[in-house]
């Protein structure tokens, strides 16, 4: 079987001159006063695994809504597949969405849920049956098709949602937190499951998700949402790396925040005053001095040791808790200032005589370590 | 010592109820099932005793006429029969009426929804009888309807509308609304919203979604709400005699007569026993419905 091109591989966003799949044009959604979704323009690509994330009343879920048909936007536009969808009703688009808490007919038998999209499309009960029964294996539910849902347990009743929800085969599968009412062990089998089987299926797939961590593993891009605004839209490592603002770096991951004002913003250094010190960082253009910027630095990115570091940034602090995670250990050091400071370092197996409570360190970091944020 | 209240408590609570049902129905049941196997007697009280003391020994006098002779004069079948009817067309008719209007409450947002509640149940505040009396008031030859219509120039001659089955089935459904309505409202409230909307979103049309979805959820309220409407139908009394006709036959009505008018207890006694078989029937095909829908 010849796989269809995998976005994840292809990475059209990269590329000029692609057609987005989805391209939502400065759609706004008001409730009341209220914009729940604020002049949102997005573009997404045929056969991505988009990841919408954010914290609850983001708006992700209104963007979601009106993509399926449920919601109408205030104003602005959505196209999918070079079709205006103004007009067409929820009933008539060529999306399938696979709700929260998975709202599977009760009173229906597993075959009959999945079936159900097929029969009100008119497609002919013998043809029916096979696709079902085909949809039952990949979703590895052959067996537990006269079953009711609630004889199934969670992680069943979502491969039943996700096989009704991809028995017509939609050009745009929407997921609304998906993994969300499963345990964390499941969840991850599943959210690998779910990349396998869109990738496999071409399926575009466009989640909404508030587990950073799950928008990471699945998503080709994830799009940041606060306040009915997107943040940031990029690539999970671009996010990761290089966040634009201050809520999307604290958003996804662990992160210390440093407020700071520029204090010399040359071609080739930059440095910055902030209340643990001078730090110095990357240089960026477009700063003046005297401005307010926001330093970034990754818990991982900082460098824990007894002695003074070398690195441009060093400062002295007591460790004031430890929490040993197995791959790694988190710190907490009090820096002398009185700021304290978050640093996650690897375990290693040879390491006799750990860092360990009210040790007297060293936290440091590279220029090139922390991220300068102006938002 | 702890323990030994709770029960003491438990036993009390309990104990009310069962003192009071069978105060209030097993003993009045115990006594029409007996005056039911008696025979009529011009006297006080106006029936046989089921015993009797003949020289020391006790003599059953059980007497199975009053039951032949409602099989043997077909008013009685007829009255039965009707009654079934009447009760059941009041039923589909309170449906019909009632589900559009408790799926449009339980859809209403929250402060419009208490509103149209109070509404249903408000006409409770007020006597049946009276509001029977209003509808007569509405319906006679010179009643406001018909002085209406002939205003509006719809119609040149009153409509004959009391005394009609019309009329039985409009007092009827209007009586009997409410009890169709708040157990539909109490099922229909709970609906999920998200499974109307996946429905549209696997592609039904709004009427596919409430066939495929909204009904058969709705069932168990559906079945509750026919039956606090069918059964009292049944035994109805006051709508039919008040606004039907001579041939209005109903059971209610006929078990009145038998025993206030004719002052035959006996056979209205067998009557009663009767009505109640009746009444019980769909009760209990309810439960059994009801425990098989607990069962899948």
């Amino acid at each position: 079987m010849n796989k269809p091109d995998i976005a994840a591989e292809t990475k059209p966003w990269r590329q000029d001159g692609v057609k987005p799949f989805v391209r939502i044009s400065n759609v706004t959604k008001k409730f009341g006063d209220l914009a729940a979704v604020n002049d949102v323009s997005l573009d997404i690509f045929k056969g991505e695994l988009f990841c919408l994330l954010g914290g609850s009343g983001c708006g992700k879920s209104t963007l979601l809504r009106m993509l399926a048909g449920f919601e109408t936007p205030t104003s602005g536009k959505i196209e999918i597949d070079g079709q205006d969808m103004a007009s067409v009703a929820a009933n008539q688009r060529p999306t399938n969405m696979m709700f929260q808490s998975y709202a599977l007919f009760p009173h229906m038998s597993v075959e009959k849920n999945v079936i159900y999209g097929l029969l009100r499309e008119g497609v002919a009960k013998a043809e029916a049956n096979d696709r079902v029964a085909d949809m039952l294996r990949l979703v590895k539910l052959d067996g537990f098709a006269k079953r009711k849902p609630h004889q199934l347990s969670g992680g069943q009743q979502q491969r039943v949602a996700l096989a009704r929800s991809l028995i017509k085969q939609p050009k745009l599968l929407l997921l609304d937190e998906p993994l969300g009412a499963l345990d964390k062990k499941l969840r991850e089998e599943t959210q690998f499951e779910l990349i396998k089987i869109q990738e496999d299926l071409g399926v575009t797939f466009i989640v909404v998700t508030h587990d950073q961590e799950e928008a990471m593993t699945l998503s080709t891009r994830i799009g940041v949402m606060d306040a009915g605004k997107i943040e940031q839209v990029g690539e999970p490592r671009q996010i990761y790396e290089t966040p634009n603002s201050k809520y999307v770096a604290d958003f996804i991951g662990s992160v210390n925040v440093f407020d700071a004002s520029v204090e010399i913003a040359a071609p080739d250094m930059m440095r910055v005053q902030s209340a643990i010190g001078p730090i110095l960082t990357e240089p960026m253009a477009g700063l003046t001095a005297n401005q307010t910027v926001h330093i970034a630095v990754r818990p991982e990115r900082i460098h824990l040791s007894r002695d003074p570091a070398k690195a441009v940034n060093s400062m002295q602090g007591v460790v004031q808790e430890v929490a040993y995670l197995g791959n790694i250990s988190v710190f907490h050091v009090l820096l002398d200032g009185g700021r304290m400071v978050k640093v996650s370092a690897a375990n290693s197996l040879h390491d006799d005589n750990p860092i360990t409570w009210d040790e007297t360190v060293y936290v440091s970091w590279n220029a090139a370590a922390s991220t300068v944020l102006t938002r | 010592m702890k323990k030994r209240q709770i029960n003491l408590g438990r036993g009390f609570v309990i104990a009310v109820p069962t003192l009071w049902l069978l105060l209030f129905f097993l003993i009045p049941f115990l006594v029409i099932l007996k005056i039911s196997f008696a025979e009529p007697r011009i006297a006080i009280p106006p029936y046989s005793p089921l015993w009797e003391t003949v020289n020391g020994a006790i003599k059953f006098n059980i007497n199975w006429e009053n039951y032949a002779y409602m099989w043997e004069d077909s008013l009685y079948l007829k009255a039965f029969l009707n009654s079934l009817k009447i009760a059941f067309f009041s039923t589909i008719l309170a449906l019909l009426v009632g589900y559009p209007m408790a799926y449009y409450i339980a859809r209403s947002p929250e402060p419009k929804r208490s509103i149209l509640l109070l509404l249903i149940v408000l006409p409770f505040w007020t006597s049946f009888l009276l509001r029977v009396y209003a509808w007569i008031g509405i319906l006679k030859t010179k009643g406001i309807l018909n002085e209406f219509l002939l205003w509006i120039g719809i119609i040149d001659e009153p409509l004959i509308m009391m005394q009609t089955d019309f009329a039985v089935y409009v007092a009827i459904v209007y009586t009997y609304l409410p009890f169709m309505i708040l157990p539909l409202y109490a099922n229909l409230v709970k609906l999920d919203g998200r499974l109307l909307e996946a429905s549209t979103d696997l592609g039904a049309s709004k009427i596919a979604t409430f066939f495929r979805i909204t009904l058969p959820l709705s069932w168990p309220g559906v079945l509750a709400g026919s039956m606090l409407v069918f059964v009292p139908v049944i035994g109805e009394f006051v709508i039919p005699t008040l606004m039907g006709g001579p041939d209005s036959l109903m059971i209610g009505k006929q078990l009145w007569t038998e025993f206030f008018s004719n002052r035959d207890w006996p056979v209205a006694s067998a009557v009663a026993m009767v009505m109640l078989v009746i009444m019980v029937i769909p009760i209990m095909a309810l439960r059994s419905a009801q425990n098989k829908g607990a069962e899948i």
